[in-house]
C-alpha cells in the first residue's frame, strides 16, 4: 500500500508542490508506516506460530501413547507348576508367586519363536526381555480367577516391553540399544519377524486412559485413570466450596457492603490474592492443612482445599461482574412491591446473574484443574497412584495423584518411554479443559441476557 | 462421638426446628398467615438457623482448639531430657501422637481391648509390634515417658471429645428452644433471618482476609524459625546455594534471585515486544474478521496449563536449542535445560498476558485523540507511536509489571526447563535455578520440617510473596495514578 500513490514520476526529481508526487520524506514516512504494520503482523503471526508449534508438539508426541504393542502368546498353564497338589485349591494356587510363572512365559516365548521359524540362541529368560514384566502378574491373575483352566493352553495378549513398543513406534532405533541392557538389537530382528507373522500387534490402549500408574520400570503399563479420579475428587471439593463461598462473598461486596475500611481491605485482599503465585498457595496448604491441622498428605481433599483458596478470587471477580450487569430497575421493582433487600437479591438478581456466575465458575475450575505447583508441595507427586479408591470417603482422603501432578511425575522419570505418556496425558488434560471452556462459552451465548 | 455424627444431629435438630417453628407461628396466628409479621417459612428458618449456626460454630472452633490445647498440655509431660531443640520436641510430639492414634486404631480393630489400651505398659508389651499389626508403623521402640504422654493424650482427647459432643448438642438445643419460643405471630422473623444470612455473607467475604492472613502467618512463623537456625544476613547476601541435609549447608538466596530475574528478563524480552506489537496491530490495524480470529487464538495460549509449557520446554525447546547451540555447533550449551529454554517458553506463555492487557488499555484511549493526530497529517504508525502509546503508557507499564510478577512466580516451567544448579553466571545457555524451583525441591520428599534445609523454603516463599506483592501493588498504583488524565 506504500506505493499506492506512486505514479510514473521519475525518482529524484524534486519538483515542488504536486500531490501526485511523493517527496523523499513522505516516502520515508510511508515506508515506516508499512514497516510498523508489518511488525504488528509479524507479532501476531509469531504468536499464532507458537500456538501451532505447541499443539503440533503435543499431538505428535502424545498420540503414540494411545496405542500399545501386545504379543499374542499361547501359554500352557502347567498343572505341575501352578498347582502341585492337584486339588485346585485357591490357597495353594495363590502360594505360587509371579516368579513361578516366569518359566511358563519362557516356554511360550521359545515356542512362538521356534514356530515362526526364527533361528535364535536366546534362552527363555533373554526372550522375556521383549515382554513387559507385568505379564507374569497378568497370567497369575487370570489363573486365580479361572482355576479350572489350569492344564489348558490359553491365548494371552501380554504387553510388549516399553523398548519393543518404542521400536514399533519409531522412538527406539537399533543404535540406541547398544548400551541398553534391557534389550538387544537381535531382539528387534525377532520382533520384525513376529510382527510380519501377526504375533506382535499394536492396538488402541484403553489401559492408558483408565489404568493406574505403574512403577518406574514398567512404563508400558502406566495409565492416567486413577489420577483422573483424583482430579475429579479435587474438583468436587473446589466446586462445593468455591461456588457458595464465592457467590456469598460477591453478593455481600456488590449488594450490601457499606463503603468503609473493612470493605476496602477485603477488596484489596481479593485483588492481591488473584495475583499471588500459585506456589505460595501450596506453601499455605502445607503449613496450615498438613502441618497445623494434620490432614492426610497427598489427599485430594487437601488439594481441593488449596485449589479452592486459589480459585476463589477468580470466581469472586467474575461473579461480581455478572451481578453488576443486572440492571438496578430489577432491584427497584422488587423493593417496590415490598420485598426486602435480601429477597430482591436472592429471588431476582441472583437467578438473573446465574449464567454469568456459572461461566465464571467453570473457567475457575478449568484453571484449578490444570494447576500443578501447589500440588507438588502437599505431596501429590512422588506417590505412585496404583490403586483405585475404594469408595467416596477413600476418594477424598486416601493418597492419590492428580492429572497435572501425574504428568509432572512422568516427565521426571528417567525412561523416555514415560515422556510419551506425559504428552498423552496432556492431550487428555487439554481435552477436559477445552470441553469446560466450550461449555462456558455455550452457557454465555445461550443464557446470558443483554440488558 | 465422632464429629460427623454431631454434625448430623445438629442438622436433624435444625430440620425439626424448621417444621415446628413454622407450625407454631401459624398456630399462634390461628392458622391464617395474613396475621403473621413474616412469611411462615421465615419462622421455620429462624428456628433452624438458631439451632444450627451457633452449634456448628462451636463445633468448628472446638475442632481447631482441642488439638492445640492438648498438644500444649502433653508437651509438659515429655521429660526435658529427651529433647534439646524445638525441632526435636516436635518430632517427639509427633511420635506421641502416632502412638496415641495407633492405640485408638488398635482398639477399634479389636487388636487390644479398651482396658488393655489404657493399662498398657512398656515393660510387658512390645507396643511397636502390636501397633505394627494394625498398620501403624513407629520409627523406634516406645519409651515409658512417651507412652505416658500418649496415654495422657488419649485420655484428654476422650474427655475433650465427650465435652465437645455435650457442648455442641446443648448449644443446638438452646438455639432450637429459643427459635421455637420466638415463633409467635408478632415476632419479626424475616429481619432476624436476614441478619443471620448477612452475617454469613460477611463471613464468606472475610475469607479473603483470612487467606491472606494464613499465607502471611504460615510464611512468617516458619521464616522466623528458619532465621533462628540460620543467620538472616547469610541468607540474604550469601552467594552460594549448597543445601546438604546432613548439616553445614550454605543457603544464600542471591544465586536463586539472579536465576529468577535472568529468566524473567528473557521471558519479558520475548513477551513484551511480541505482545505489544500484536496488541497494537489487533486494535489499530486488523480488520474485524482478523481480530475476531487472532485474538481468541492468542488467548488460547493463556489457557494452557503451565505444566504443558514445562513439558514443552523440557522435551521440545530444550533439545532444539541444544542442537542449535550445543557442543555440536557453537558449544555454548551443556544441556537442554538452561535459562534460555525456560525464558523462551515463559515468554510464549506471557504473550497473551501482555497482549490482552495492553489491548484493553489501547482501546480505552479516546478515539478523539487518534482523530486529532490523523487530522494533522500524521500517519497511522506515527499516531500510534506519538499519541496512543504515550497515552496508554501507564497502563502498559502496569501490564508489563504484572507480567513480570507472573514470570517471577512461575514454577512449573522453571522446575522442568531451567535446571537445578544454582549459579551466578551471565551465560544464558547455562542451567540456573530459581526461587520457586528451590521451594519445590526443598519441600518435596521426606524432609523433616524442623531442619533449616526445609525451613529455608518458607523464607524463599516469603521473599517471593513480598516481591510479587510489591510488583502488583506498584503496578496498580501506576495505573491508578496516571489513568485519569486521558479519560
Amino acid at each position: 500500500m506504500t506505493d499506492a500513490t506512486a505514479s510514473g514520476v521519475p525518482a529524484g526529481k524534486h519538483t515542488s508542490g504536486s500531490l501526485l508526487e511523493q517527496n523523499p520524506r513522505t516516502k520515508r514516512r510511508n515506508a515506516a508506516e508499512a514497516r510498523f504494520k508489518m511488525y504488528g503482523m509479524a507479532a501476531v503471526g509469531i504468536g499464532l506460530v507458537f500456538l501451532v508449534l505447541l499443539l503440533v508438539a503435543i499431538v505428535r508426541n502424545g498420540v503414540p501413547a494411545y496405542t500399545q504393542t501386545f504379543l499374542s502368546l499361547p501359554i500352557e498353564l502347567k498343572a505341575e507348576a501352578l498347582d502341585k497338589n492337584g486339588n485346585r485349591d485357591l490357597d495353594d494356587i495363590r502360594k505360587v508367586s509371579t516368579f513361578g510363572y516366569n518359566p511358563l512365559l519362557d516356554e511360550a516365548l521359545l515356542r512362538v519363536v521356534a514356530d515362526n521359524g526364527i533361528e535364535s540362541d536366546y534362552s527363555g529368560a533373554d526372550l522375556r526381555k521383549m515382554i513387559s514384566s507385568s505379564a507374569a502378574a497378568q497370567v497369575r491373575d487370570y489363573v486365580l480367577t479361572h482355576p479350572a483352566d489350569i492344564g489348558e493352553t490359553v491365548e494371552f495378549r501380554v504387553l510388549a516391553s516399553s523398548r519393543v513398543d518404542g521400536y514399533l513406534k519409531g522412538r527406539v532405533v537399533r543404535e540406541d540399544l547398544e548400551r541398553d541392557k534391557n534389550l538387544d538389537a537381535a531382539h528387534l530382528d525377532i520382533i520384525d519377524v513376529l510382527r510380519d507373522e501377526g504375533v506382535v500387534s499394536r492396538t488402541f490402549n484403553w489401559a492408558f486412559i483408565f489404568g493406574a500408574d505403574a512403577s518406574e520400570s514398567r512404563p508400558e503399563q502406566a495409565g492416567i485413570g486413577v489420577s483422573m479420579l483424583g482430579s475429579l475428587f479435587m474438583m468436587i471439593v473446589v466446586l462445593l466450596l468455591s461456588l457458595p463461598i464465592g457467590v456469598a462473598a460477591s453478593i455481600y461486596l456488590e449488594e450490601f457492603a457499606p463503603k468503609n475500611r473493612w470493605t476496602d481491605l477485603i477488596e484489596v485482599n481479593i485483588s492481591n490474592l488473584a495475583a499471588v503465585p500459585s506456589i505460595v498457595f501450596g506453601i499455605l496448604g502445607l503449613a496450615v492443612f498438613i502441618q497445623f491441622m494434620h490432614l492426610p498428605q497427598s489427599a485430594p481433599l487437601v488439594g481441593g482445599l488449596v485449589l479452592t483458596l486459589m480459585t476463589l478470587p477468580t470466581i469472586i471477580i467474575s461473579t461480581r461482574a455478572s451481578l453488576k450487569s443486572v440492571p438496578p430497575s430489577i432491584r427497584d421493582a422488587a423493593l417496590g412491591v415490598g420485598a426486602s433487600k435480601m429477597q430482591s437479591v436472592f429471588h431476582h438478581v441472583l437467578p438473573l446473574a446465574m449464567p454469568g456466575i456459572l461461566t465464571g465458575t467453570i473457567i475457575g475450575l478449568a484453571q484449578a484443574l490444570g494447576e500443578t505447583a501447589p500440588l507438588l508441595l502437599i505431596g501429590m507427586v512422588g506417590y505412585i497412584a496404583s490403586n483405585y479408591p475404594d469408595g467416596v470417603a477413600s476418594g477424598f482422603l486416601d493418597p492419590n495423584s492428580a492429572m497435572p501432578a501425574q504428568i509432572y511425575e512422568w516427565a521426571k522419570r528417567a525412561d523416555p518411554a514415560y515422556y510419551e505418556r506425559a504428552w498423552g496425558g496432556i492431550i487428555i488434560l487439554l481435552l477436559f479443559l477445552m470441553t469446560m471452556n466450550i461449555i462456558a462459552v455455550i452457557l454465555r451465548r445461550r443464557f446470558e441476557r443483554r440488558w | 462421638m465422632p464429629a460427623t455424627w454431631i454434625f448430623l444431629i445438629v442438622l436433624a435438630l435444625a430440620a425439626i426446628g424448621y417444621v415446628l417453628g413454622r407450625g407454631r407461628a401459624l398456630a399462634s396466628a390461628g392458622g391464617d398467615s395474613r396475621h403473621l409479621h413474616s412469611l411462615p417459612s421465615y419462622y421455620g428458618a429462624n428456628a433452624a438457623l438458631l439451632a444450627m449456626v451457633p452449634a456448628l460454630l462451636v463445633l468448628v472452633i472446638w475442632l481447631f482448639a482441642q488439638p492445640l490445647v492438648i498438644q500444649n498440655r502433653v508437651e509438659h509431660l515429655v521429660p526435658e531430657t529427651s529433647y534439646e531443640t524445638e525441632g526435636e520436641l516436635s518430632l517427639v510430639m509427633s511420635d506421641v501422637r502416632r502412638i496415641a492414634e495407633g492405640l485408638d486404631l488398635a482398639v477399634e480393630r479389636g487388636a487390644l481391648s479398651a482396658d488393655e489400651a489404657s493399662d498398657i505398659r512398656v515393660e510387658f508389651t512390645d507396643i511397636r509390634e502390636r501397633l505394627g499389626s494394625v498398620g501403624v508403623a513407629l520409627g523406634s521402640d516406645v519409651q515409658a515417658p512417651m507412652l505416658a504422654a500418649a496415654k495422657a493424650w488419649r485420655e484428654m482427647n476422650a474427655t475433650g471429645n465427650l465435652i465437645r459432643s455435650i457442648a455442641v448438642v446443648l448449644v443446638a438445643l438452646g438455639g432450637f428452644g429459643l427459635g421455637l419460643m420466638r415463633a409467635e405471630k408478632d415476632f419479626r422473623a424475616r429481619n432476624s433471618v436476614e441478619k443471620v444470612i448477612k452475617g454469613l455473607l460477611i463471613l464468606a467475604a472475610s475469607l479473603a482476609i483470612l487467606t491472606t492472613l494464613g499465607i502471611v502467618l504460615s510464611l512468617l512463623f516458619n521464616t522466623i524459625e528458619f532465621f533462628r537456625l540460620y543467620p538472616a544476613l547469610d541468607f540474604f547476601f550469601g552467594t552460594t546455594w549448597a543445601p546438604s541435609f546432613g548439616g553445614g549447608s550454605e543457603l544464600g538466596i542471591l544465586p536463586l534471585l539472579w536465576g529468577t530475574f535472568y529468566i524473567s528478563l528473557i521471558a519479558l524480552a520475548v513477551a513484551v515486544p511480541i505482545g505489544l506489537f500484536a496488541a497494537v496491530y489487533l486494535s489499530e490495524y486488523a480488520s474485524p474478521a482478523v481480530r475476531s480470529f487472532a485474538k481468541p487464538m492468542i488467548e488460547v495460549l493463556a489457557g494452557i496449563p503451565t505444566i504443558v509449557y514445562g513439558l514443552f520446554a523440557l522435551l521440545t525447546v530444550g533439545p532444539l536449542l541444544f542442537q542449535a547451540f550445543g557442543p555440536g555447533t557453537l558449544g555454548w550449551m551443556g544441556g537442554g535445560r538452561a535459562v534460555m529454554t525456560a525464558g523462551l517458553v515463559m515468554g510464549i506463555m506471557l504473550i497473551p498476558f501482555v497482549s490482552s492487557l495492553s489491548d484493553d488499555i489501547i482501546n480505552a484511549v479516546p478515539q478523539a485523540m487518534r482523530d486529532g493526530s490523523l487530522g494533522l497529517g500524521a500517519t497511522k504508525s506515527e499516531t500510534v507511536k506519538q499519541v496512543v502509546l504515550p497515552a496508554a503508557l501507564p497502563g502498559i507499564v502496569g501490564a508489563i509489571l504484572l507480567a513480570a510478577s507472573r514470570a517471577i512466580g512461575e514454577t512449573m516451567i522453571v522446575v522442568l526447563g531451567a535446571g537445578a544448579a544454582a549459579r551466578l553466571s551471565l551465560n544464558p545457555f547455562e542451567a540456573m535455578t530459581t526461587v520457586t524451583a528451590k521451594i519445590v525441591s526443598q519441600l518435596t520428599g521426606d524432609a523433616d520440617f524442623a531442619s533449616p534445609e526445609a525451613l529455608v523454603a518458607f523464607a524463599l516463599g516469603m521473599t517471593l510473596f513480598v516481591i510479587t506483592l510489591g510488583l502488583n501493588i506498584f503496578a496498580l498504583w501506576i495505573v491508578r495514578k496516571y489513568r485519569e488524565q486521558y479519560e
